[in-house]
């Protein structure tokens, strides 16, 4: 019996709810890590370019406002109905996990589950955010002063290179869930987690533009996020030499920057869902008003 | 109260409190006060006369280093000090400006220029209330800031704080205040031209006996808050002050690990619709743009009025404007007094020359008599100004109002947010719910709706955009000084 040829599949980027390639045509593969099998490409992922990323925070900053308009009880709901479709999905994550060899069985199927659990807590999140870090503040005048959460705006996050489900959904989500929207970038060496979660992102109702993932080379990427003017907050979990190239970034439009240690272990799920996780990517805004006639 | 009202006293005016002032201020380093390791010291003058009041050191690298390592050294049984004692330090520190205040706000209208009336009213006691409000703090962290363990959340270390001359005593308060509540220790920069009331502030913390090294008051000019910024011992970094100057110290910070959070300029918008009480909005305005000669991050710069009653607006402005009494910062019917600097003086009126020279109308009605020396600017504001005009993009930083028209609250809100600033707004309008979805849409950290300029250390302040990031006061200040 002749064995049957595997399709390598390319995966193309998520842009405004689109799958498009990169504009500059540009594929890598994606290899196998295990010795045995160097250098074989398990598939290929599109290079995004500059141009993505500027087209991509075009689709992100369209989408925005509207996103952080609809309710929080909305983008619960949505969240949730994400987590419901990649609890669908479990057996693919798990092999895009495993598929360049870098993870085995039991810490891929560690992982997928403890991403849902994490999709899940985010969900939970979106209602709740305002009355824990926000509320009312006991001013010593005749004013009804509150302070509550808005969505900075569109945030750039760059997954980790490890933990390539866990960690990109731990880093992308608190956005999503706080009415930013986001262009992500996957992890370089193992692109296919986050990609599956991109396929995931219409069916779970997220609205186009609000999840944007690019792949490709950080070495392009960092430098066009940290220069970019119309990125509001950044999270990072990058090299040294990346993290000041965004440091550096900061001064250009004073994006807010959460940067997170490359070596984090994201497994430790209680600590990466508490409100610090939305720092970077939200604003306290404080209203004052008269109170009298 | 017994007695007839023919018993009555009139209180003491605070200017009758005599202030000293010593000939040499020396840096507040480890709890006592040194010479600085160059020798150097520089004039800081009142800018109401000209007048030299004091002579104040200038510190340098060396003298950072040895700040820097006394706040390092103390920092280690600071935030180990049980916190219900770090918590009567700081009472203790509100009570003794509380007591003092009226050689304080003086000395703070001597050394800036700032009316009496508002550093009496405004600047002392706000900065007694932030020790207050946050000394209570100090045994509560672990409420608004839960940890695993249950633990009180840790402190992020040694703290450079930099102040702007605006608001000397208070911003040294917004600072010191919840970086102590929360176990750090400091080394504070106030600005040059306005050290005086720190440097009280440091004598009040002898007073008090807080440990030395908790809190290190640094003085000079830009060198020593570079010196600052680049110390490789300081966790933090906290500035109040220029876009330009916050956008030098993020890139001065990239590729530590230093956290950083930054209080910079405004272009703040001011919306008065049609449906508003129009003189309590003219009030608003008055406060909004002249309070402290203009010299405030958040001040309303940008008067955007209703077109059906911008006539209205506008005359009882000139009305108002030409009413301010401008001179002598220490008499208390005062309402505008001296601008802090010549430097800025002359920007100010940079500004004004570059409003008349695009083309926008200059309505300066005010003819008060202005003392002979000191750096004064009359209040003005401009009519015709379009949205490119550089006086309604640039922070001016001064009593120079750029007053505009719209018709619809979607013009207003769009016209509000044409800026990449965002730090304050305020809305004039009768209709509650028509105030809070404009709070809604406008991108600041700060709305006021029928008021302007309030303050209160339990309500967070800070910018959205190029105006800054980090908030002080209330919950989310003291998250800025959590590890």
């Amino acid at each position: 019996m002749t064995n049957r040829a595997d399709i390598t599949k390319t995966w193309k980027l998520f842009i405004g709810g689109a799958y498009p390639r990169s504009e500059s045509g540009r594929v890598a593969p994606v290899v196998h890590a295990r010795k045995s099998a160097a250098g074989i490409a398990v598939a290929y992922a599109a290079q995004a370019s500059r141009k993505d990323l500027r087209d991509a925070v075009e689709a992100a900053r369209a989408a925005q406002e509207k996103w952080a308009a609809s309710s929080g009880y909305l983008r619960g709901q949505i969240l949730y109905r994400l987590a419901e479709v990649l609890e669908g999905r479990r057996e693919e994550l798990i092999e895009a996990i495993r598929v360049s060899g870098r993870v085995g069985k039991g810490d891929a199927r560690r992982e997928v589950v403890a991403a849902i659990d994490t999709t899940v807590s985010f969900a939970g999140w979106t209602d709740k955010l305002d009355c824990v870090v926000g509320g009312r503040n006991p001013v010593s005048g005749p004013f009804h002063c509150f302070s509550q959460v808005e969505a900075s705006g569109v945030v750039a996050v760059f997954a980790p290179e490890e933990s390539s489900l866990l960690g990109f959904l731990t880093l992308t989500l608190p956005a999503i869930a706080c009415g930013c929207s986001v262009v992500a970038v996957a992890s370089s060496a193992d692109p296919l987690p986050a990609l599956v979660v991109a396929e995931c992102a219409p069916s779970a109702d997220i609205p186009a533009g609000v999840l944007n993932l690019l792949t490709g080379s950080r070495d392009e990427l960092v430098p066009a996020v940290a220069s970019h003017r119309d990125i509001d907050a950044v999270v990072a979990s990058v090299n040294q030499e990346h993290a000041k190239t965004l440091q550096l970034g900061v001064s250009e439009n004073f994006k807010r920057l959460r940067l997170v240690d490359p070596n984090a272990d994201f497994m430790k799920n209680d600590i990466w869902t508490t409100p610090r996780a939305f720092d970077a990517v939200t604003e306290i805004k404080t209203t004052w008003h008269t109170v009298g006639s | 109260m017994t007695g007839s009202a023919a018993n009555w006293q009139y209180a003491p005016a605070p200017e009758s409190t005599k202030v000293e002032i010593k000939t040499q201020y020396g840096l507040f380093i480890d709890g006592a006060f040194r010479d600085p390791m160059s020798g150097r010291f520089f004039d800081t003058i009142n800018p109401a006369t000209e007048a030299p009041l004091a002579r104040i050191a200038e510190a340098d690298g060396r003298d950072v280093d040895s700040a820097v390592q006394a706040a390092r050294k103390a920092l280690k049984r600071w935030r180990r000090t049980p916190a219900i004692e770090r918590a009567k330090y700081l009472y203790r520190i509100a009570r003794r400006i509380q007591e003092r205040a009226r050689e304080l706000a003086v000395l703070e209208t001597m050394n800036n220029g700032k009316p009496i009336r508002e550093t009496r009213d405004e600047d002392v006691p706000l900065a007694a209330a932030h020790f207050f409000h946050h000394a209570g703090w100090c045994d509560k962290l672990h409420f608004a800031f839960p940890t695993s363990d249950g633990k009180h959340p840790a402190s992020v270390g040694v703290c450079g704080q930099i102040i702007p001359w605006n608001f000397p005593l208070l911003m040294a308060a917004w600072k010191i205040a919840p970086a102590l509540a929360c176990g750090n220790t400091v080394v504070l920069k106030p600005a040059e031209t306005t050290s005086l009331t720190a440097l009280r502030l440091a004598e009040i913390l002898q007073e008090v006996d807080l440990p030395p090294g908790v809190v290190n008051i640094i003085t000079g000019g830009g060198e020593s808050g570079r010196e600052i910024v680049a110390h490789h011992d300081i966790d933090k970094i906290a500035f109040t002050g220029s876009t330009e100057v916050g956008r030098s110290i993020a890139t001065s910070v990239a590729g530590t690990k230093k956290r950083l959070t930054l209080e910079l300029g405004g272009k703040s918008p001011n919306i008065i619709f049609a449906d508003a009480a129009i003189d309590q909005a003219i009030e608003g305005v008055v406060s909004a743009i002249w309070a402290n000669q203009g010299q405030v991050c958040c001040a309303g710069s940008r008067l955007l009025v209703e077109e059906s009653v911008a006539d209205e607006v506008i005359a009882k402005l000139r009305h108002r404007m030409k009413s301010l009494r401008v001179g002598d910062p220490l008499d208390k019917n005062t309402d505008v007094g001296a601008i802090n600097s010549r430097a800025q003086l002359d920007r100010i009126e940079h500004y004004i020359k570059a409003g008349i020279a695009e083309g926008a109308a200059h309505n300066a009605h005010n003819d008060v008599a202005l003392p002979p020396k000191g750096f004064w600017c009359r209040p003005c504001f401009f009519t015709g100004v379009q949205p490119a005009h550089t006086i309604a993009r640039e922070e001016i930083f001064g009593p120079v109002l750029a007053v505009m028209t719209f018709r619809t609250p979607d013009e207003a809100v769009a016209r509000a947010n044409n800026t990449m600033y965002g730090l304050s707004a305020g809305i004039w309008t009768s209709r509650g719910s028509k105030a809070y979805e404009i709070a809604r849409q406008i991108k600041a950290g700060v709305i006021w709706c029928n008021t302007f300029n309030q303050f209160d250390p339990a309500a967070p302040f800070g910018g959205y955009r190029e105006s800054g990031f980090g908030r002080e006061g209330g919950r989310s200040g003291l998250a800025a000084y959590l590890a």
